[in-house]
């Protein structure tokens, strides 16, 4: 008898190409939300690989909060004109103006809250009915709870409360109109997964994910990249490090790591070695309250 | 490296988050931040030490009262394997959650307090694993701190264990004396237990073997999605994606498809755009047939000689998970696999009490956490198996037409 046997990677990957089929299969407008980040990258390869010999059956969607790291926005592009994917852009920026938006303001303005606003007008202009995202529920501890289809109302809102209970591999994506359902094919990979699978598959990333000299201002012990997006201040250590990214998300509220590592390899071994979690190191947004995902996510957030 | 995925039982007052909390502690898995968070939060609630159990409780309302409300997913791994917990409420009200929680386990833990020993809730939760035929049981005996560590103790309740265990005909299960709030027999074996002869907690997560939970026998492939690229090279490329539930697939095997019993024969397998010898469980593939026939999603794909039931009348357990009331006569979407069609719940056999798998014939009505056994109608027919005998394509779940909520989870027989 043949060995059957497939190991942690491989049945990862089947669960979640599982799941990305079920989208389009269930669904009548899914999209797929590419940020150019590794686990967005990440769930574009198992798209691919999904249906296989087909393209992907969906368009990739980019909420641009204008705040975007360059590195990421060229790598965005190139990889769906690659692919021979559809790409769509909506920009942070234009809801700003269309809908008189306040920014949030301060030192590092962050756009995370009106991402929401700009994610809902874009779902809204298309009709998705699904939005695939990249989210991991190893990451924090309100998506340790979500659903893998996790369904929204109009407002986007995440009530955790009416989740529905998803048993085996049966996924229940049955909405109504102006509902909509985020799909986490991920949801079960931790953050060494998403490397390992990386560096298995061969996939290239965007520069920042790798060690390079860069100008931060060091606030509360975290490296935020010198742009023109972060207010300086009178007494500002700004400095000229070694750094990485270890996520990638806006370049106001993404910490960078002080890291030499130059490969995937290297990459691995930080992660193993590492003793703060990926959220804690890099995300600033995450610090103002035990609740701010839980919080954020009832408004419309991924 | 492989990957178990497995279910802890027992509430807050059994010490299941305490034990959780360790297993990740033991093994590294929480970071210096995380560890952080927890230490001012056990401050705030001054308690002193370090509240191990507030690692898995994750939204506000658990934290605030101390309960964990819904089905949690924690990670950890060592070097011989990966683990995925699901970290499920243990009271009553909360069932449905369990029975969610143990859908995809490989394993159930079953918290027993030393002091209590084999009461109401243990005899619920391995009643709940024997309905959902969770392949492995560990039960471990908690708290044995607070019983001096007593072998006598310990082998009361191993025996009045083994004496319900016989009755739901669980088969493979282990026992373990643990202290979850010390550590004992969690990672490191207990000095305090000199007379237990067997694994550790973790010894045992990471030697269990899994690979015979799989059945290689009985092939069952639905198809998710028909792939067509229409493309000038694949112009008549038609290939079926699905996941292999159970069983193997290879070119040239005869296969039928269900539910309308059409035979073709496989003319290639394909794994991720590539093709292979063979495809098996539980991967996800695409299979391409000689004939050009019309096959849809929600269809199966059998090997001819496999053998399963084709009806429009099902009986099943149901595990009702919805607020409103199941009401005999209403109509209903199920949902085998890919396949969803209409159905009635044509009539409810009985109510199955989960204290004491006492099958009531007289009650008032079905509400959420109650397990019924119910007669299905379908709108047409429908391939399935029965749960007991394959898992992999015996669950179902329940949709509500108009609020699109899933009702309840059925087990198929």
């Amino acid at each position: 008898m043949p060995q059957h046997t497939l190991n942690y990677l491989d049945l990862l990957e089947a669960e979640s190409i599982h799941i990305m089929r079920e989208v389009a299969g269930q669904f009548e407008r899914p999209c797929l939300m590419f940020s150019g980040g590794k686990d967005s990258i990440t769930l574009v390869q198992l798209a691919m690989k999904a249906f296989k010999p087909g393209k992907i059956p969906f368009p990739l969607v980019h909420i641009d909060t204008g705040h975007n790291f360059p590195e990421a926005l060229e790598y965005r592009d190139r990889m769906a004109q690659e692919m021979g994917a559809k790409l769509i852009v909506r920009k942070v920026e234009d809801t700003i103006k269309a809908r008189g938006l306040k920014e949030a303001g301060g030192k590092f303005p962050s756009r995370n809250a009106l991402q929401s606003y700009t994610l809902l007008d874009t779902i809204e202009e298309f009709g998705f009915d699904a939005c695939i995202g990249g989210a991991r529920r190893d990451e924090e501890k309100a998506r340790a709870k979500e659903r893998i289809f996790s369904v929204r109302d109009e407002f986007g809102s995440w009530d955790p409360k009416k989740q529905r209970p998803e048993l085996w591999n049966l996924y229940n994506g049955m909405i109504a109109k102006g509902e909509n359902v985020r799909v986490f094919p991920i949801s079960n990979w931790v953050e060494l997964d998403v490397w390992n699978y990386i560096k298995r598959e061969g996939i290239e990333l965007p520069s920042i994910y790798f060690t390079h000299e860069r100008e931060v201002i060091i606030h509360n012990e975290y490296l935020v990249a010198m742009s023109e997006f972060v207010r300086v201040d009178e007494g500002d250590v700004i400095v000229k490090r070694n750094v990485r990214y270890r996520t990638v998300g806006d370049m106001t509220c993404t910490a960078a790591v002080s890291s030499t590592a130059a490969t995937i390899d290297d990459i691995i071994k930080e992660i193993q070695l590492t003793n703060i979690s990926e959220r804690g190191e890099t995300r600033i947004d995450d610090q103002v309250s035990e609740a701010a995902m839980e919080d954020r996510k009832k408004n419309g957030y991924f | 490296m492989d990957l178990l995925r497995f279910i802890t039982a027992g509430s807050v007052d059994d010490g299941k988050s305490t034990l959780i909390g360790r297993l990740l502690y033991d093994t590294d898995s929480i970071k210096v931040d995380q560890l952080e968070t927890i230490l001012k939060q056990s401050k705030n609630k001054s308690e002193g030490e370090i509240d191990l159990a507030l690692f898995t409780d994750g939204l506000r309302a658990e934290r605030e009262q101390g309960i964990t409300i819904d089905v949690a997913y924690k990670y950890f791994a060592t070097e011989k394997r990966k683990f995925i917990i699901a970290d499920a409420p243990g009271h009553i009200q909360y069932t449905r959650n369990m029975v969610t929680g143990a859908s995809n386990s490989d394993l159930i833990i079953i918290l027993v307090d030393a002091r209590l020993g084999v009461i109401e809730q243990t005899r619920r939760h391995s009643i709940i694993a024997s309905l959902l035929q969770i392949p492995h049981v560990v039960v471990t005996i908690n708290k044995m701190d607070m019983v001096n560590f007593s072998e006598e103790v310990y082998n009361t309740i191993v025996a009045d264990y083994s004496k319900m265990a016989d009755m739901l005909k669980i088969t493979d299960v282990t026992f373990i004396p643990i202290s979850a709030l010390n550590g004992d027999n969690i990672v490191n074996p207990s000095i305090n237990t000199p007379w237990y002869k067997g694994e550790t907690l973790l010894n045992l997560l990471e030697t269990i073997n899994i690979s015979n939970d799989i059945n290689y026998e009985e092939s069952r492939f639905p198809v998710q999605f028909v792939i067509r690229p229409q493309s000038e090279d694949l112009h008549d490329y038609r290939g079926y994606a699905g996941k292999v539930l159970s069983g193997t697939y290879k070119k040239g095997d005869v296969v039928t498809i269900l539910p309308d019993g059409i035979d073709s024969t496989i003319k290639a397998v394909e794994v991720h755009g590539i093709e292979v010898d063979e495809a098996f469980a539980p991967q996800s593939a695409v299979i391409r047939l000689t004939d050009d026939i019309d096959i849809n999603r929600g269809d199966l794909i059998v090997k001819k000689s496999n053998i399963l039931k084709v009806s429009q009348e099902i009986e099943a357990t149901l595990c009702w998970m919805d607020n409103k009331p199941l009401v005999v006569g209403n109509k209903y979407l199920l949902q085998v696999q890919s396949k969803r069609v209409r159905c009635v719940i044509k009539e409810i056999n009985y109510k199955l009490d989960v204290n004491t798998l006492e099958k009531q014939e007289q009650f008032d009505q079905v509400g959420l956490n109650d397990v019924v056994h119910v007669l299905i109608k379908t709108a047409s027919p429908i391939a399935y198996d029965s749960y007991n005998t394959l898992r992999a394509n015996g669950g179902a779940i329940l949709i509500d037409e108009t609020a699109h909520t899933t009702v309840a989870g059925c087990m198929l027989s």
